[in-house]
């Protein structure tokens, strides 16, 4: 086809987006019935992927059985655009799919993300996919599957309680921060992967589509959009999101999730947005913080160059 | 019918573009199981043999493959249907209802929900995806959904489903997380009805 031949004669040649279509056709209908039953983890015949276990063969190949030549495809690594996960995923869907990318959030029909929810509101008609390395929220609690799975069908998550009072009584507070469990649609515990739990609340009644790949351990989950997605708690210790104590240092932004960034070795450091589209749009907008360049650099499109991340 | 007449029905009226057509068809699928109620029309050139419809024949040929027993209700079922689908999707007949992944049948004459694979409850998906064709997506009697992937509540009016449908339904229902997944189809036009979806009847407070 055109995508081929637009790789050159001299390149192996693949099907559209890599995967062959019988494969397709199997993560396709673990797909449907993810979204049929949300929270339950699907197992999927996961391929070997051109890329190792941990960089995301899971979310790859949700995204290559669900893209189309009409998608706009941005993907991120903690919120970046411009790290080395999102770049080579990113470049490898315009290899085997030539599909059109963005870096713009608002732009996407399909998010393909590496641990964090993008700040601004997804809409309806976008998809996000999750790259998920442990689907299983109660695998460090009990790691036989045959275990697990039955407590799932029986719905006993008494375990999962257990183990954030056990925070409570050896911290005084749940010290969970990240891949904080979910109770999606009122029956499925489920892990929303790594991401900080200060992303779990932009995942309940999200007008988005949410799907879920786990390559190495072989599931596909999804939530569909506007579900109830409860982060567990208790009612004397309910859940709580980070907060900052100050904005970002080159935007201002309040209320979103911050890096840390080492300036120097005498202590230096700042706390920038690590959703690096919502920061670049906010400068844009004119938005400035404690650390922002100059006016005549930013601009001028050099803000990322000055920032010196 | 000739032998040759039978093959020549088989080979015809697939996807022309496999990869995109198929593509196309699962993505409208996708959106209409994410989002339950709401219609989308599939993209025309998929020319089953008569009694399957174009709308099944795309889904068949969208998600069918050697790993999925196929059923056929008997209103569905021909010689020709059987060697379309054999060619096409080199999908297996399943032995009977409990045993298929997917099965295609007519709204009225459809077979009761419950005789269909639903799964076990540790794993749920092992269930029959039920393709319905029904005479229309509207017009019929107002029922009401909601349940994941609905804001608030979404009504809907398929004509041409069995009178026990509503049972059938509450009965699946209350087996969640198992239960077969519904995909309605008339014509081109297509909505689904998965498990989750609660249904009830708009002037009734409450049923599955």
């Amino acid at each position: 086809m055109s995508a081929a031949a637009a790789l050159g004669e001299d390149l192996a040649t693949y099907n559209f987006a890599y995967l062959d279509e019988q494969t397709k056709r199997m993560i396709r209908r673990a797909i449907l019935k993810a979204i049929a039953i949300p929270g339950y983890q699907v197992p999927f015949a996961s391929r070997e992927m051109p890329m190792p276990y941990g960089w995301g063969t899971g979310g790859v190949q949700v995204t290559a059985s669900i893209i189309g030549p009409q998608d706009v495809l941005k993907v991120i690594d903690q919120g970046a655009d411009d790290t080395t996960n999102a770049v080579s995923i990113r470049a490898f869907f315009q290899k085997v799919a030539s599909v059109a990318v963005t870096t713009k959030t608002r732009e996407a029909t399909i998010i393909q993300t590496r641990h964090r929810i993008p700040e601004e509101k997804l809409q309806a008609g976008q998809v996000l996919v999750y790259q998920v390395p442990i689907p299983e929220p109660l695998r460090f609690l009990e790691p036989r599957e045959t275990e697990t799975r039955k407590m799932h069908a029986l719905e006993e998550y008494g375990l999962m309680h257990v183990k954030l009072y056990e925070d409570i009584a050896r911290h005084g507070h749940i010290a969970t921060t990240y891949a904080y469990p979910v109770l999606v649609a009122g029956r499925y515990v489920m892990d929303p992967s790594p991401t900080p739990k200060f992303d779990n609340p932009k995942m309940d009644m999200s007008d988005a589509l949410q799907l879920f790949g786990a390559g190495r351990e072989k599931r596909i989950y999804a939530i569909p959009p506007h579900t109830r997605v409860v982060s567990l708690d208790f009612e004397d210790h309910p859940f709580e999101i980070q907060t900052f104590d100050e904005p970002c240092a080159l935007c201002g932004a309040e209320g979103v999730y911050l890096d840390e960034v080492i300036l120097d070795d005498r202590g230096g450091r700042m706390f920038v947005c690590s959703d690096t589209d919502h920061c670049e749009d906010r400068r844009a907008a004119g938005h400035r913080g404690r650390l922002s360049p100059d006016e005549a650099y930013a601009g001028h499109g050099q803000v990322q160059e000055d920032t010196g991340r | 019918m000739s032998d040759a007449r039978l093959s020549t029905l088989a080979v015809s009226g697939g996807f022309s573009d496999p990869v995109f057509e198929a593509q196309a068809v699962f993505r409208a699928l996708m959106d209409v199981t994410a989002r339950p109620g709401t219609v989308h029309t599939l993209p025309a050139g998929v020319a089953p043999p008569a009694p399957l419809g174009q709308g099944p024949g795309a889904v068949a040929l969208a998600l069918c493959d050697p790993d999925t027993p196929v059923w056929l209700d008997r209103d569905i079922d021909s010689e020709s249907v059987r060697a379309w689908l054999s060619f096409q999707c080199g999908a297996p007949l399943a032995q009977g209802p409990e045993r298929s992944a997917f099965a295609f049948v007519k709204g009225e004459t459809m077979p009761d929900m419950a005789d269909f694979a639903s799964g076990t409850q540790e794993y749920p998906d092992r269930s029959t995806t039920l393709v319905v064709e029904v005479e229309a997506l509207d017009g019929g009697a107002a029922l009401r959904l909601e349940g994941p992937g609905i804001d608030g509540q979404r009504r809907i009016a398929p004509r041409g489903l069995p009178a026990t449908f509503m049972t059938q339904r509450a009965a699946n229902r209350a087996l969640f997380p198992r239960g077969v997944d519904v995909v309605l189809v008339a014509g081109l036009c297509m909505m689904a009805l998965p498990r989750s979806t609660v249904v009830s009847h708009v002037n009734e407070p409450e049923a599955g």
